[in-house]
Parts: structure tokens; C-alpha cells; sequence
């Protein structure tokens, strides 16, 4: 298949890249560029583990191609923060048990980064609609949901 | 899995798209992909041409015209969920669209890419046949208006020819205040339905009802319209409806069996999603001084 080219920013970086139509933005993500922190589930959209932020949206990355974010702007888990220097989201996941195995927490920090930016003050049951597409099978999401709404009204108190 | 191999298009004109369409084999058009690429990389599908259509100026957006308000097909549920437009004047389809997948799902999926694909518990087609909608479709030698009791032919089948792809969806809105209401059934909160119910309508000033359209879904093949339940609401009083024949009617649709249900448990869903979906269709009615 012939390859295609595109530009693209993600995480903040101008990047450009050649790619094969048939491969999805996770796989791209994690094979081609090594960002590995994108987690790939199920790969038919009902897991949520892939989940990135795409031109402001949380979107499934299992079920886009990576062609098609040739003049996008992409985030992944990666822009959040760092081991010793985490998320104010990431700090709330790990004060409140929000992750066990780890394995669904990059996808419920996207979703849940996205969703606070337009929802920054959510309540208990909005925060479980957010996650309804992402699904978690060591928390029982109680801690999730818990770091979520921490987060928010720690942020609410400081500005 | 992944997607087997294909081609890749990326029109940027409806002319570019038209041609595409006359001249591939096997090709499939590409909206929000949130039920083509599953069907992809889990293999059911393999086309040979996949034609994005993501690119094309003018195919996406909420408009209001004299004939109805207009969404394009490939407005993405997330905005028309948040639209005011929609919400004011077409209410019952924002109601529906809280059911639809998850955030993640709606910020990609299409209203466009929902009623081509047709999942018979679909919940945005649904609206579009109780909404009484017209699907506005661009085919080489112009447009073509088929309307929402033509639009279904089956499982999974619209109305679309080969050549032909869905250009917008023109609604128009019912009375302003009128009544509306949804039910539906579905094991968590953004699955399909296992079935759902919908109801729409107008009443006088000493109210009685003067227009009512009902609907089942994720029962049958298709969405289904009771229209004899409809014509026995007729001058019935609001608050003193006799509300057994939609429930009956419902009961008595051809239910399909499935891996969840069987045949009857679906039948008798029907019946109580039509009757919460009529009750709540009365409570959203605003009364007219
Ligand atoms: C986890 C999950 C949960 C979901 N839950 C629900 C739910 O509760 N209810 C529900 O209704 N749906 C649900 N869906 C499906 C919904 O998200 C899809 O958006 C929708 O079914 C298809 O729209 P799309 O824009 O993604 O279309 P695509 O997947 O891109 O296309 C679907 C089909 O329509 C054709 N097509 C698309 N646009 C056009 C056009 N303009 N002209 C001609 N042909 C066209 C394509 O060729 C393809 O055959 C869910 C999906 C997922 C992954
Ligand atoms: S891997 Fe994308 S939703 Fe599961
Ligand atoms: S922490 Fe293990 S799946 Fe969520």
C-alpha cells in the first residue's frame, strides 16, 4: 500500500510523519512514533483504553486512522506530567486508588482531562457518564470517580 | 484485530466525491467511523477503497431553513447534542442523543453515519422516522428527497443507491411546547438499546390531543411507526389517556431474538418503553393558557 505523508502537533511539537492507511492512530502512536503510553484494548471502540485527545476531543484511537490526523493537534498521556512531577489529575488518581493494574488509567486520564475542561465543575453522576465508554476491571471506578471530583474543586479553590 | 488492507481516498469537493463513487469497486464512504472501523478491524468488512469524507467543506452543520432544520450528515453527535437549536426545537432528538455511545463515540460518530448504517436499535434513525424526517441525498445527476417512511428497507439497508451518499437530514420541528418522550432499555449507560420507545405530541387548549406519532425501536428490523395507536389518541383528553392500544400494538410487533433476549421478553419491553415513553410525552407537553 502506498504510504502517506502528514504533519501533525502532538503534544505540543510540530511532528511529520509517513504512514500506512490501514494503521490506526494507537498503533501508530505506540509503533511508529514509541509512545507507548496509549493503551490498546479491544481495538472495536469498546474499551476506552485508547483513548487520546484529538483537536480538543477525547476520541477512541483504535477506531481512527492515522492518516487522518494529518493537520491535527494530538495529545496522548504522555503531555500530562511525569514520574516526580505528575498531573494535578495523575496525583488525584494515585491519592485516591484510581488505577490497580494501570492498564485503563491512560484512557481515563484523557477522557477525564478532556471532560474537565469543558465540565470544571462536575457532578458525581456526570463523571460517571464520562467514564461510561472506558471501562476499568480493578477499581470499581470508585476511586476514579473520587480523584476526578477532587480534582475539580481542588482547581475550583485555587483560582 | 486490524483492518485488513484498502485504499485510501480523502475528497475534498462533492465532485471529487461523486467521482470516486461512479468509478471504485468495493469502496465504502468513511464518516466518524465509530461503526465502519470496528467493523474493519474486527474483518466482517473489507472493502477495497475506504472514501473519507471528514474533508469536505459544507457537509457538516445545523441549519434552520423554512422547510426545516437541516444536519448535515456528517455533524458529529457531540454538537448536535450540545445545540441549542436542537434542543428548542427539536427536543425529543437530544433527549435521544444522551443514549447514544460515549463521549468519546459522539465526538467522532455522525447523524449521517447512524442513519446509512442502520443498526435496528439505533436511536438516531429512530427519531428520524417519529420526527418524520427527509433524507437529502446527492447523486450524480443532482439530489434526491426520500422520506423517513421510505429510507428503511431492511436490516442494515437504507434507501442509498451505489452512486449516491447522504447529503443532510431536514427536520421539521413539531408546535412549539409540544409534548415528547424516551425510553429505552439497554444493559449499561451508551450500549445499544435492547429496545426503546418514543412518543411526540400537540394538544388543544382545553387539552385534548390533536396530533401523536409513536414509535418502536430495537424491536423489529427497522424502526417502527404504530400509526394505529397514533389515530386512537386523536381528542383523547391529556391526563385521561387510554394508553392500552400503543401498549398492545407494541406487544403484537414481530420481535427479533438475539444472544440477550428472546422474542417475547422483547415484545413486552416494547410495550412498557411505550407506555413510559407516552406518560413522559404528557409531562413535557407545556400547556397552553
Ligand atoms: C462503544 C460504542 C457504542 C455505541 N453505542 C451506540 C448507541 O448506543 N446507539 C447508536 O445508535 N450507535 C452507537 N454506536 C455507533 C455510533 O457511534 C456510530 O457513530 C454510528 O453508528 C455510525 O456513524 P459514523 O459517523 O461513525 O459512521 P461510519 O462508521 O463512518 O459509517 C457507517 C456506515 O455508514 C456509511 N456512511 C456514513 N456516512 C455516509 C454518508 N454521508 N453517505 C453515505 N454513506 C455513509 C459508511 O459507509 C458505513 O457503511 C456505538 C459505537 C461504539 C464504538
Ligand atoms: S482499544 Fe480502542 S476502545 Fe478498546
Ligand atoms: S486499573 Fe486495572 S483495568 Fe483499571
Amino acid at each position: 500500500m502506498t504510504e502517506r505523508s502528514l504533519t501533525f502537533t502532538l503534544n505540543g511539537q510540530p511532528r511529520e510523519a509517513k504512514v500506512d492507511p490501514r494503521v490506526h492512530l494507537g498503533d501508530f502512536l505506540r509503533h511508529s512514533l514509541g509512545l507507548t503510553g496509549t493503551h490498546i484494548g479491544c481495538e472495536h471502540g469498546v474499551c476506552g483504553a485508547c483513548t487520546v485527545i484529538v483537536d480538543g476531543s477525547p476520541v477512541r484511537s483504535c477506531l481512527m486512522l492515522a492518516v487522518q490526523i494529518d493537520d491535527c493537534t494530538v495529545e496522548t498521556v504522555e503531555s500530562l506530567g511525569k514520574p516526580g512531577d505528575l498531573s494535578p489529575l495523575q496525583q488525584a488518581f494515585a491519592a485516591n486508588h484510581g488505577l490497580q493494574c494501570g492498564f485503563c488509567t491512560p484512557g481515563m486520564l484523557m477522557t477525564l482531562e478532556a471532560f474537565l475542561r469543558t465540565t470544571p465543575a462536575p457532578t458525581e453522576e456526570d463523571v460517571r457518564i464520562a467514564i461510561s465508554g472506558n471501562i476499568c476491571r480493578c477499581t470499581g471506578y470508585q476511586g476514579i470517580v473520587q480523584a476526578t471530583l477532587d480534582t475539580a474543586s481542588t482547581k475550583a479553590n485555587r483560582t | 484485530m486490524k483492518a485488513p488492507p484498502f485504499q485510501y481516498h480523502r475528497p475534498q469537493t462533492r465532485e471529487e466525491l461523486g467521482t470516486l463513487l461512479s468509478s471504485l469497486e468495493n469502496a465504502k464512504i468513511l464518516a466518524g467511523g465509530q461503526s465502519l472501523m470496528p467493523m474493519m478491524n474486527l474483518r466482517v468488512l473489507a472493502p477495497d477503497h475506504l472514501i473519507d469524507i471528514n474533508r469536505i467543506p459544507g457537509l457538516a452543520g445545523i441549519r434552520e431553513t423554512p422547510e426545516g432544520i437541516e444536519i448535515g450528515a456528517m455533524t458529529r453527535q457531540a454538537d448536535i447534542l450540545s445545540s441549542d437549536v436542537v434542543k428548542a426545537r427539536l427536543p425529543l432528538l437530544s433527549r435521544a442523543l444522551e443514549h447514544v455511545g460515549h463521549i468519546q463515540t459522539r465526538a467522532r460518530g455522525t447523524i449521517g453515519g447512524s442513519c446509512c448504517h442502520l443498526d435496528p436499535s439505533a436511536e438516531q434513525p429512530a427519531m428520524c422516522a417519529i420526527l418524520d424526517a427527509e433524507f437529502i441525498v446527492t447523486r450524480p445527476d443532482g439530489h434526491r428527497i426520500v422520506p423517513a417512511s421510505e429510507w428503511f428497507e431492511g436490516l442494515l439497508q437504507s434507501a442509498l443507491g451505489e452512486q449516491e451518499f447522504l447529503e443532510a437530514i431536514r427536520i421539521k420541528p413539531w408546535a412549539k411546547g409540544h409534548g415528547y418522550g424516551f425510553a429505552e432499555y439497554a444493559r449499561r449507560h451508551g450500549d445499544f438499546a435492547i429496545a426503546g420507545g418514543a412518543a411526540l405530541i400537540e394538544a388543544s387548549k382545553d387539552g385534548r390531543i390533536t396530533r401523536a406519532a409513536l414509535l418502536s425501536f430495537g424491536i423489529e428490523a427497522s424502526p417502527r411507526r404504530l400509526s394505529d395507536a397514533e389515530a386512537a389518541l386523536i381528542d383523547q383528553p391529556i391526563g385521561k389517556l387510554d394508553l392500552e392500544p400503543a401498549v398492545a400494538a407494541a406487544r403484537a410487533l414481530d420481535a427479533m431474538e438475539d444472544v440477550h433476549v428472546t422474542p417475547d421478553y422483547r415484545r413486552h419491553l416494547a410495550g412498557v418503553l411505550i407506555r413510559r415513553a407516552l406518560n413522559e410525552a404528557c409531562t413535557t407537553l407545556e400547556r397552553q393558557p
